[in-house]
């Protein structure tokens, strides 16, 4: 039978490790009400929440976080408030940081110096990528902006760069739309148009490099029967700051596959949401992030089931090292009353390296039908194991290099199911890298 | 030829209720191509002796001694010990989730020999310790221990002896949970080894079974944090026979 287990530490030889797991329902279409007897509540985590609602259920103060889908939408401007530390999504975020994006300012462009300089190119027999109005679909049928930074970049960008994969077609090489920062001191915003036409099989890289105050919505619109990945790899500078939001829309049998990374860069900041349009539908989210000291990168995502017999699965995990390295990461799951026969999988890991940094780890779990097919979480942070450093070392192997291979195989199990192997080489030499700064 | 000294060996354990100690001043002596089984009853000390000798940090050395070859092992740290050629086979292997066996075995062999060995002769003599093992090649790229069922991973443990040549092994119940052929297959890597080095062996079992195809040169009985009795090959015979109650009686 199905039961709701909410337990603590599972990684034995470390005391700070916290595991959270839990799951809503079995293989096989339950009532997920019934889902919560026997939880044992007290022995709920101390680094992570865990919410977890269910049909029937008062909405407690400690669930106050839940209702996503109830959130404000609006490409007005003025709708949004500014963001403070009391509103419950931005309770984690370094304000003061990101202040810049909270003022409604325009692209910070001059004569022959635009503030981000974008490559853009697509697989050969591609369509050119072309521009899409405030208000031309189908820019704005899918991301309404969920902030005021992501409102604000919105209603500043007045051609939104749109990328298509035509009907019926399988693309080997990738999209790629290479986003350079020119200034720290430089505000940019943008609004990109990913869209995947029924049939079409593609990959989309985003990469963002230099510095800048970048504002952005990225919106995906994956058409019936399509396949799309959309890797974003934010890989800025040290004083860049970057607020966006992507929204993918996943049509019938459509399958998406969205890789977060985070490596470089001040303060990151990404909303990511997934819905569907239709039954049938796959969203997977990945998500990868290494915080130095100093870095804040949140990760936060949205998977609106709205439809029946759709899947997702989410996988993201982080290190941390160094002095007042910071991650959040909250993953709100929503089933709605219609998705029934719902599967859904969410796991976030995070590996703390060094003292002084901290990682946040929230999954929200939301479900108001009572027949799914599965839902599951686990939520779980924790410094190096020591059985496995001994282990490794017992073998000779010198403990710097032990734990690189520990933190390795930590990733290996994300970078593995990107499907870009010049994107997994650069991982694989990015790890290495930060590796090399904290272990030398 | 090595050999391992073990003085008057003291070691303690934190634990909820306190400090506790362990080992109560073990003496043994193991020279290369010896083999010296280890027995004695549960929470004797025996995985505390194995730990200590290999240098795990949950145990704190309170007195005496560990040379080989002379050299003082507790200033060693964990990997210089390995180095140095001692190798621990665990009771209980530990998962390392996203390193494959083949990157594990190639990383261990060049810390261990200082250099990378030839790509060569390393892959066949990889393939054909797992061969001689009955390890199916598929291992190769598992993570290291990682969903291994109990037999295997303690075949993957003596796979990892045969490859890294220590001069001293400490095989802590490495005979534990096997079934026939599964023992078989792990006491012959065991005497290949004997055969093909001069390690010396520390065997750490509950059961005289493995010494009818590891024969042994010593048998000591492990009690209460020491070494109460040893002996030869027939001292196993008499445990097996007797028990261990004489030596608890005055514990
Ligand atoms: N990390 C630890 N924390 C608390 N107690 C420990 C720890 N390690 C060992 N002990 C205790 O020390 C004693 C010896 O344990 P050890 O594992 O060395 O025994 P053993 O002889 O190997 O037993 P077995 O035959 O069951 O493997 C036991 O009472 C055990 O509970
Ligand atoms: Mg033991």
């Amino acid at each position: 039978m199905t039961t709701t287990d909410v337990k603590g530490a599972e990684s034995a030889g470390d005391p700070s490790a916290n595991e959270a797991v839990g799951h809503a329902a079995g293989a096989a279409p339950v009532a997920a009400g019934a889902a919560l007897e026997g939880a044992d509540t007290a022995a709920a985590p101390e680094l992570e929440e865990e919410n977890l609602s269910l049909p029937g259920q008062e909405v407690s103060a400690a669930h106050a976080a839940l209702n996503r889908g109830a959130r404000l939408r609006s490409f007005e401007v003025a709708e949004h408030a500014v963001p403070k530390s009391d509103i419950e999504e931005w309770r984690f975020t370094p304000l003061r940081r990101f202040s810049a994006l909270f003022e409604d300012a325009p692209t910070d462009d001059r004569e022959g110096d635009p503030a981000v300089d974008y490559q853009v190119s697509v697989p050969e027999g591609a369509p050119a990528p072309t521009t899409l109005a405030i208000g031309e679909a189908p820019r704005g049928t899918v991301l309404v902006p969920e902030d005021l930074p992501t409102a604000i970049a919105s209603a500043r960008t007045e051609q939104a760069l749109h990328l298509v994969a035509s009907k019926n077609t399988d693309y080997d090489a990738p999209f790629r739309v290479d986003v350079v920062g020119r200034g720290a001191d430089r505000r940019a915003n943008a609004h990109l148009v990913l869209e995947a036409e029924e049939s079409s099989s593609s990959i989309v890289v985003l990469n963002h490099t230099g510095s800048a105050q970048y504002a952005q919505d990225v919106e995906i619109i994956v058409g019936d029967n399509a396949r799309m990945t959309v890797i974003t790899v934010h890989d800025w500078d040290d004083d860049a700051v970057h607020i966006a939001q992507h929204h993918a829309r996943v049509g019938r049998d459509a399958r998406l596959k969205h890789v977060a990374v985070t490596l470089g860069g001040s303060a990151v900041r990404l909303n990511a949401i997934g819905e569907y349009a239709a039954p049938g539908g796959e969203i997977e989210k990945l998500g990868l992030y290494f915080s130095d000291e100093g870095q804040f990168f949140e990760n936060r995502l949205f998977i609106d089931h709205s439809a029946p017999n759709c899947t997702s699965n989410v996988a993201y995990k982080g290190a941390l090292q160094g002095k007042g390295a910071r991650s959040v990461w909250v993953g709100d799951v929503l089933i709605r009353k219609e998705a029934e026969g719902t599967n859904t999988y969410e796991l976030n890991r995070n590996l703390v390296l060094t003292e002084g940094a901290r990682a946040d780890s929230v999954p929200n779990l939301e479900i108001e039908t009572g027949e799914i097919e599965g839902a599951g979480h686990a939520a779980a942070t924790g410094r190096f194991d020591d059985e496995q450093l001994f282990y490794l070392r017992a073998r000779g192997i010198p403990e710097i290099e032990a734990r690189r291979l520990v933190v390795r195989g930590f990733f290996a199990e994300i970078i593995q199911q990107i499907d870009v192997p010049e994107v997994r080489e650069r991982l694989s030499a990015a790890i290495e890298d930060e590796l090399a700064r904290s272990m030398n | 030829m090595s050999i391992l000294e073990i003085k008057n060996l003291h070691a303690t354990v934190e634990t909820p209720e306190g400090t506790k100690e362990i080992l109560k001043g073990v003496d043994l002596t193991i020279k290369g191509g010896e083999t010296h089984a280890i027995m004695g009853p549960n929470g004797s000390g025996k995985s505390t002796l194995a730990y200590a000798i290999a240098g795990h940090p949950k145990y704190e050395i309170t007195g005496g001694e560990v040379l080989l070859d002379g050299e003082d092992v507790l200033e060693m740290s964990v990997d210089e010990r390995a180095r140095a050629g001692l190798f621990l086979a665990m009771q209980y292997p530990v998962e390392v989730p996203g390193v494959t066996v083949s990157n594990f075995l190639r990383t261990a062999k060049t810390a261990i020999d200082g250099e990378a060995p030839s790509l060569r002769t390393w892959v066949k003599d990889v393939k054909g310790a797992m061969d001689d093992l009955k390890m199916d090649p598929v291992f190769a790229e598992r993570n290291v221990n990682e969903g291994f069922s109990g037999g295997e991973k303690k075949r993957h443990e003596i796979l990892q002896m045969q490859l890294l040549k220590p001069s001293i092994a400490v095989l802590d119940e490495t005979d534990s949970g096997l079934d026939v052929d599964a023992l078989r297959v792990v006491s012959e890597g065991v005497n290949r080894a004997k055969e093909n080095t001069e390690v010396g062996i520390m065997l750490i079992t509950h059961y005289t079974r493995i010494l009818q195809y590891v024969k042994p040169d010593f048998v000591h009985v492990f009690v209460n944090g020491r070494v109460a009795e040893q002996g030869g090959p027939e001292l196993a015979e008499r445990l097996e026979a007797e028990g261990y109650d004489r030596y608890l009686v005055g514990a």
